[in-house]
């Protein structure tokens, strides 16, 4: 199981260890040093390094490298999916998961990681009963900590740590009982030169923000649940409830959650809701380049797209830019050579655009590689899949709770080609 | 108001001052000394000599500062033992608090600190806690049997937890259950033989619906256990699969990978006609795509683990090709592995799209993945035939870029696509002339001079483009220098005589001013063979060469087996079993798939396939740098060659020297390799018309360089010689009695590619016998006389003659029963008798049987698994090598030997002479005189007596 984890920051300095077994030494990272040295980018360290005795399995976040220790065979998903748990909770715990953050609150961070392991053995991991066990640091909390020289560790067993509904807790109160509910979809396309799609697909999830009183059991249908052919379910969802009425049917955890996720893939045609036309060249033998790109709506089902960033990573060749933009605000940057234009919104009647030529090195033969330009954009009240929530029912309780559904698309990994 | 206050260090000397903090009367005070110990712990600071302040803390009602206390307990017990007996009471009297949480906490702790001392305390608390009313404290004390074994399993044995733990499967708590399962899988770890999970349908009942109840992590450890099941039937595969299949759609990616591993092992018991396994390969493809729309490092995992689905079931994936699709921004590790899967998943439906891809790849950035990109397109090419046109027209676009990288790259890869189809992309050479002054790696320029070699013909100026290339021959890496040798000779043979003085030249460099013996030792062959005898010659360098192998870099199919077991694990991402990596590999199991029900039902029997070391594993159509010597051995000597007339005219020139041997040796032939003689003064050539080269070489390089041909030539060296196979004893065939006084005893042998039935008549009657004749009856084998029975003179009574009749294969065929039953007819001037015997079959392995390691590979793969049998060979305690040559004497032929944990592997074949081929895997342990012989054949009758013939020659 997992025997130790180090976290690592960007230069290189380990600033935490634990160890749930017995102690590890820190030497064992020279081999994850090795291996950061010869990448080229912090996320092009490889997640999985062998040692002669270790097996070292990593996670990049937040620029701080969590680097677990095993020794023996052990899932490395398991080992992934816990470290994403773990810096999942530390930003619960503190709102941001980051180097200082971590280091303010290092005791709180080493009794939690205490709680999450027993013997490399998950032992909580879900954040509310974690924050029963171990309540996070607040202002007042510490005033009153001080003062009254109470203790922020809770000495009851939680609640939900045995209960068939180990996510929720019980003796939930609130006045305002409500349900939200936003169905958030992203599309990882890759357009080729000419406009055509490569590939498309869509990430969906259901995220979730439940405050109702007691023990509700709620059920939540589709119009059209047959686009949901490929999904994973947070564990409260009842399985055979779906398999059979393709309603689901669960008892929700308190507070945030994400219901579900899905993914509608590349065999069903997904509609691409913008456009880009573009026209960079690179002439050989001359120092100057032209660059344009226009941005437009395509299958937007009416609605306004919103948000829109263009970025472009430039040739290595090309010193300087000089563009102007027809809205919006631009930058390059000469060292990384990054390009981005921060559009806004799309007026189709006054499409906007990028244009003017770029400065390249005198004297070399034109960039071989063609700039990969990387779309964001938002589209509010719209999941482009088509998925639309039927009704919320609620049952097991008696009060009335207010309901609300929002839809949104965004783009994921959205790059087109030039 | 942080904690990062902790670590604010005084003059007066941080340990003084925590001390006096530690021993304050203040709770507060105490408390907040404590964070500050624990903070400098966990940056690794030592603070292990505060160690009896802290642990007199330990005394207190307060939580926080107990939890705190622990933790500092844990780390720093072990460097203080007797310190921590002090803390001893407090834990036992924690395991009997009224609150659960402190007793798990207690016991917990407890079994953290690794003193033996303290674990000696524990076991009475533990065994009270694993009895405990509470489930939490229940699954805590469960987790503390696993810490206790790793400190003292002898303890934990002869106080019975084990079984304690065994009871916790049936808990009525979920999660009991899951981390008794873990607890259990942990320790079977370290104790393979213990049989610790003992699963049987019931206890798997238990397990799956324990499954739907319980945590994340425990359906993980529950899954991962469920995989070691071995269903009884595949009503009970489907049984299981069917309540598994949920967890497909798990959120937890762990969850959804061991469910896969479990689907993908008991799947391999359904039968393919049935509509459930038809719904369950369909139900395995989404939550895969779906992982890949994960976080980097996940996706990395899972796409090593579809890599090895994607050979197991192509069909699975075989429609999500565009999944795998690279992003720009894609780390590059990740992007490696698409690579990969896209190549595996190519087919003649998608490989337009796929070449389309690559193409936009070969301009991207990261110069690595370029590369590769590049020899996909190549790789792809040698997959789908109908693709080849295209890929190579996709080449000649990119070498058209000039960018150095890829236009070395495309020309290796150009290399393969004409060894795999010759004689149809010729045309493109020009071009690559072209570029041959931006060549500057080594593998690229091998291969193309290789190209100009092979296609002298066709190249005006070959001999120029060669010449250009010679100038700097001292400067090249041996990879080149070896195939410039080798390409001038060709040229040579094509032209020779515009280039006679280019090859005298190279001949010179090659041999008289290298001091690489590899290259001197081609040198010399060329040469001697030049001049010994071009005509041959000829047919050496120049012969047909075999084409490669279509598949690309396949893992062999046993590991293959063997991997699907470990889906979701680190064997699964590193593609090695665990024994290669796990510490002291003392916990590996062998695990293997379940066999189709219906078939053979040797759970062990390996699906596979020969492979000398890692390395050579996988039938690397790119060939890699490493291996250049046998790749070249390869391109230019090829397979066997007719071998008789070449050493039949080296014989006729009186030069039975060094060419005679060499090339023997390298015909496959059994010879020693070069005999000693290397050093003498060659003899004059007479064809090419030019000199010999003078005796250049010290005497004394002769053995040596001897030894290091036969090494590199022929894995099989050594032993085996002309003797022939193994010849049993004579033994009565036809009894004096029986046959009027004509006594028939006789053996089959084998010797030179000729079978003879050796025969001694013996006449026990009173009178004189003659006019002999024999005859056979029709048998499975067409064994026929070749000549009729010689007996030269009447036999007298009481005389023997000893006859040898030579035998051939062409008689008419019928199948016997026995296989190997032949009736025999023998007639004399008294009367006609007959008699029958059974003939070993070994007698009918021919010389050449020996396959080619690509080749076995393939048809061990081909051959149903219905037609392997297994055998075992009792009371042999010959080492490998032994039994290799042995064995080879009788024309069993090794052709490759691996080490698989200890126990030797010898991968062999032999052909029958009716062209029927058996391959075998026979397995050695060193300390257990019974090997394992694994037959396959297409025609699985003769098993049996191949396994006889086994028998035979191993015992004699």
């Amino acid at each position: 199981m997992i025997h130790s984890l180090f976290l690592i920051n960007a230069a290189g300095d380990i600033f935490l260890e634990k160890h749930w077994k017995s102690a590890v030494s820190r030497s064992v990272c020279d081999y994850f040093f090795e291996a950061q040295e010869r990448a080229s980018e912090a996320e092009n360290v490889p997640p999985v390094i062998a040692t002669p005795h270790h097996c070292l399995l990593s996670v990049y976040r937040h620029k701080i490298f969590f680097v677990a220790v095993i020794q023996s065979e052990v899932p490395p998903l398991f080992v992934i999916e816990f470290l994403h748990r773990v810096v999942d909770t530390f930003q619960d715990y503190f709102g941001v998961c980051s180097e200082v953050m971590i280091k303010d609150n290092v005791v709180v961070v080493y009794e939690v990681l205490e709680e999450m392991l027993d013997n490399g053995f998950p032992l909580a991991t879900e954040s509310n009963i974690l924050k029963e066990l171990i309540k996070p640091p607040t202002i007042l909390r510490t005033v009153v900590n001080t003062i009254t020289g109470s203790t922020n560790v809770g000495d009851q067993l939680p609640t939900g740590q045995l209960s068939v509904v180990p996510w929720r807790r019980t003796g939930v109160k609130y006045t305002n009982n409500e349900a939200y509910f936003d169905v958030i979809e992203e599309i990882d396309a890759i357009i080729d030169k000419s406009g055509s799609t490569i590939t498309a697909e869509i990430q969906g999830v259901i995220d979730a923000c439940v405050k109702l009183t007691g023990m509700p059991d709620l059920t939540l249908s589709f119009m059209n649940p047959r686009l949901l052919d490929d999904v994973s379910f947070h564990p409260c969802v009842r399985f055979k409830r779906w398999e059979s009425e393709r309603i689901l049917s669960f008892i929700p955890p308190d507070g945030n959650f994400r219901l579900l996720s899905y993914h509608v893939s590349a065999q069903n045609l997904v509609a691409i809701p913008v456009y880009v036309k573009h026209n960079i060249s690179f002439r050989d033998s001359s120092s100057l380049g032209r660059f344009e790109i226009t941005v437009g709506p395509k299958q937007t089902m009416g609605k306004t797209i919103e948000g829109v960033m263009v970025t472009s990573q430039m040739p290595k060749g090309v010193l300087n830019m000089s563009l102007t933009p027809s809205q919006g605000t631009h930058i390059f940057d000469p060292v990384t050579k990054l390009l981005s234009w921060d559009v806004g919104k799309i007026n189709p009647q006054k499409l906007p655009s990028l244009k003017g030529s770029m400065n390249l090195q005198a004297g070399t033969s034109k960039p071989d590689e063609n700039p990969t330009i990387n779309l964001q954009f938002k589209i509010q009240q719209l999941a482009i899949s088509g998925l639309k929530v039927n009704r919320l029912d609620m049952y097991g309780e008696k009060y009335k709770p207010f309901k609300g559904i929002k839809y949104m698309t965004k783009a994921g990994k959205f790059q087109v080609r030039t | 108001m942080t904690d990062s206050k902790y670590f604010t260090t005084t003059k007066k000397g941080e340990i003084f001052e925590l001390k006096a903090e530690l021993n304050s009367d203040k709770k507060e005070k105490k408390k907040e000394a404590v964070k500050k110990v624990i903070a400098s712990m966990t940056v690794g600071k030592d603070v292990s000599a505060l160690f009896p302040d802290v642990v007199n803390c330990m005394q207190t009602d307060n939580l926080e500062l107990k939890k705190l206390v622990y933790l500092y307990l844990m780390n720093y017990a072990k460097s203080q033992p007797d310190m921590a007996i002090m803390a001893v009471n407090t834990f036992v009297k924690d395991c009997e608090d009224p609150n659960p949480l402190i007793r798990a906490l207690a016991v917990r702790t407890m079994g953290c600190i690794r003193v033996d001392k303290i674990t000696e305390y524990l076991c009475e608390p533990l065994r009270k806690c694993l009895k405990d009313e509470d489930p939490y404290v229940r699954k805590t004390a469960a987790v503390c049997v696993a810490k206790l074994h790793d400190i003292n399993a002898q303890l934990v044995e002869d106080q019975g937890f084990l079984d304690t733990l065994k009871d916790l499967i049936s808990d009525s708590n979920p999660m009991v259950v899951a981390n008794a399962v873990a607890a259990l899988s942990e320790i079977s770890e370290s104790h393979p033989s213990s049989n610790l999970l003992d699963l049987n349908p019931q206890s798997i009942n238990k397990l799956l619906t324990a499954l739907n109840e319980c945590t994340e992590w425990g359906q993980i450890f529950i899954l991962d256990c469920l995989a070691n099941y071995m269903p009884k039937d595949d009503r009970e595969a489907q049984s299981i699969c069917e309540r598994v299949t949920p967890r497909l759609s798990h959120a937890n990616s762990a969850v959804v990978l061991s469910a896969v591993k479990v689907l993908m092992k008991f799947m391999e018991m359904l039968s393919k006609d049935l509509d459930y396994y038809g719904t369950l390969l369909k139900k395995l493809a989404p939550p895969l795509v779906t992982l890949l729309s994960a976080e980097p490092e996940l996706q990395y995992v899972a796409l090593r683990n579809i890599n090895l689905i994607v050979q197991k079931r192509p069909e699975i994936l075989k429609h999500e090709m565009k999944v795998f699709f690279v992003k720009y921004n894609d780390p590059i590790y990740v992007k490696l592995e698409k690579l990969d899967i896209m190549i595996r998943l190519a087919s003649q439906a998608n490989i337009a799209q796929v070449l389309a891809e690559l193409k936009e790849y070969a301009t991207e950035v990261d110069v690595d993945f370029v590369r590769k990109a590049v020899r996909a397109i190549g790789r792809c090419a040698i997959k789908v035939e109908q693709s080849a046109e295209r890929c190579v027209s996709t080449l000649l676009d990119l070498i058209q870029t000039k960018v150095n990288y890829v236009v070395q790259e495309a020309i290796v890869v150009i290399k393969d696509i004409f060894r795999k189809y010759p004689n149809k992309y010729e045309s493109v050479i020009a071009t690559l002339c072209e570029n041959l002054d931006s060549l500057d790696e080594p593998e690229a320029r091998a291969a193309m001079i290789w190209i100009v070699g092979e296609y002298a013909e066709r190249i005006d100026n070959a001999d120029e483009l060669l010449e250009s290339f010679l100038e700097g021959f001292h400067d090249e890496s041996t990879q080149v220098q070896l195939q410039l040798l080798t390409a001038i000779v060709k040229l040579f043979l094509k032209k020779p005589t515009e280039t006679q003085e280019l090859v005298q030249q190279v001949l010179s460099l090659a041999t008289q001013d290298s001091d690489n013996p590899d290259l001197r030792d081609r040198g010399y062959i060329y040469w001697r063979l030049l001049s010994t005898d071009p005509v041959a010659a000829k047919e050496v360098v120049l012969a047909e060469k075999p084409l490669i192998s279509e598949e690309t870099d396949l893992i062999e199919p046993t590991l293959l087996d063997e991997l699907i077991c470990y889906i979701g694990t680190l064997a699964s991402v590193y593609h090695k079993p665990p024994s290669a990596f796990v510490e002291g590999s003392r916990g590996v199991v062998h695990k293997s798939l379940p066999p189709r029900t219906g078939s053979s039902e040797s759970a062990e029997s390996p699906e596979a396939a020969p492979s000398a070391g890692q390395a050579a594993e996988q039938p690397a159509v790119i060939p890699a740098q490493g291996d250049l010597l046998g790749d070249l051995l390869n391109l230019d000597l090829g397979p066997p060659v007719s071998g008789p007339p070449l050493a039949a005219s080296s014989v006729q020139m009186g030069a039975v020297d060094l060419l005679g041997g060499g090339l023997d040796s390298l015909m496959g032939d059994e010879s020693e390799g070069l005999r000693s003689d290397v050093g003498g003064s060659p003899a004059m050539g007479g064809g090419g018309g030019f000199a010999a080269p003078g005796p250049a070489v010290p005497a004394g390089v002769g053995a040596p360089l001897g030894s290091g041909l036969g090494d590199l030539f022929d894995l099989t060296g050594g032993v085996g010689t002309l003797s022939g196979s193994y010849v049993a004893p004579k033994s009565v065939w036809l009894p004096a009695m029986k046959a009027k006084g004509l006594e028939i005893s006789g053996t089959f042998s084998r010797q030179v590619g000729s079978i003879s039935m050796d025969l001694v008549l013996t006449n026990k009657a009173l009178q004189v016998m003659s006019d002999f004749a024999i005859q056979f009856n029709r048998n499975s084998f067409g064994l026929a006389p070749a000549a009729p029975l010689q007996v030269h003179a009447p036999l007298a009574p009481n005389q023997s003659v000893e006859i040898s009749l030579p035998l051939n294969t062409v008689g008419s065929v019928m199948k016997m029963d026995p296989l190997n039953n032949l009736q025999v007819a023998v007639k004399n001037n008294i009367d006609v008798f007959y008699f029958s015997t059974l003939y070993p079959l070994h007698i009918l392995f021919v010389e050449d049987g020996k396959m080619e390691r690509q080749m076995f590979l393939a048809t061990w793969k081909d051959i149903p698994n219905e037609n392997e049998a297994q055998f075992q060979l009792k009371d042999c305690s010959l080492s490998a090598d032994a039994v290799s040559s042995k064995l080879q004497g009788s024309n069993i032929f090794t052709i490759a030997k691996r080490n698989v944990e200890g126990q030797d592997m010898l991968y062999q074949s032999l052909k029958l002479t009716n062209g029927i081929w058996v391959l075998a895997e026979l397995r050695i342990q060193p300390s257990n005189p019974t090997l394992t012989l694994s037959l396959k054949c297409r025609a699985p009758e003769v098993s049996q007596h191949v396994f006889q013939a086994y028998d035979t020659i191993l015992k004699n």
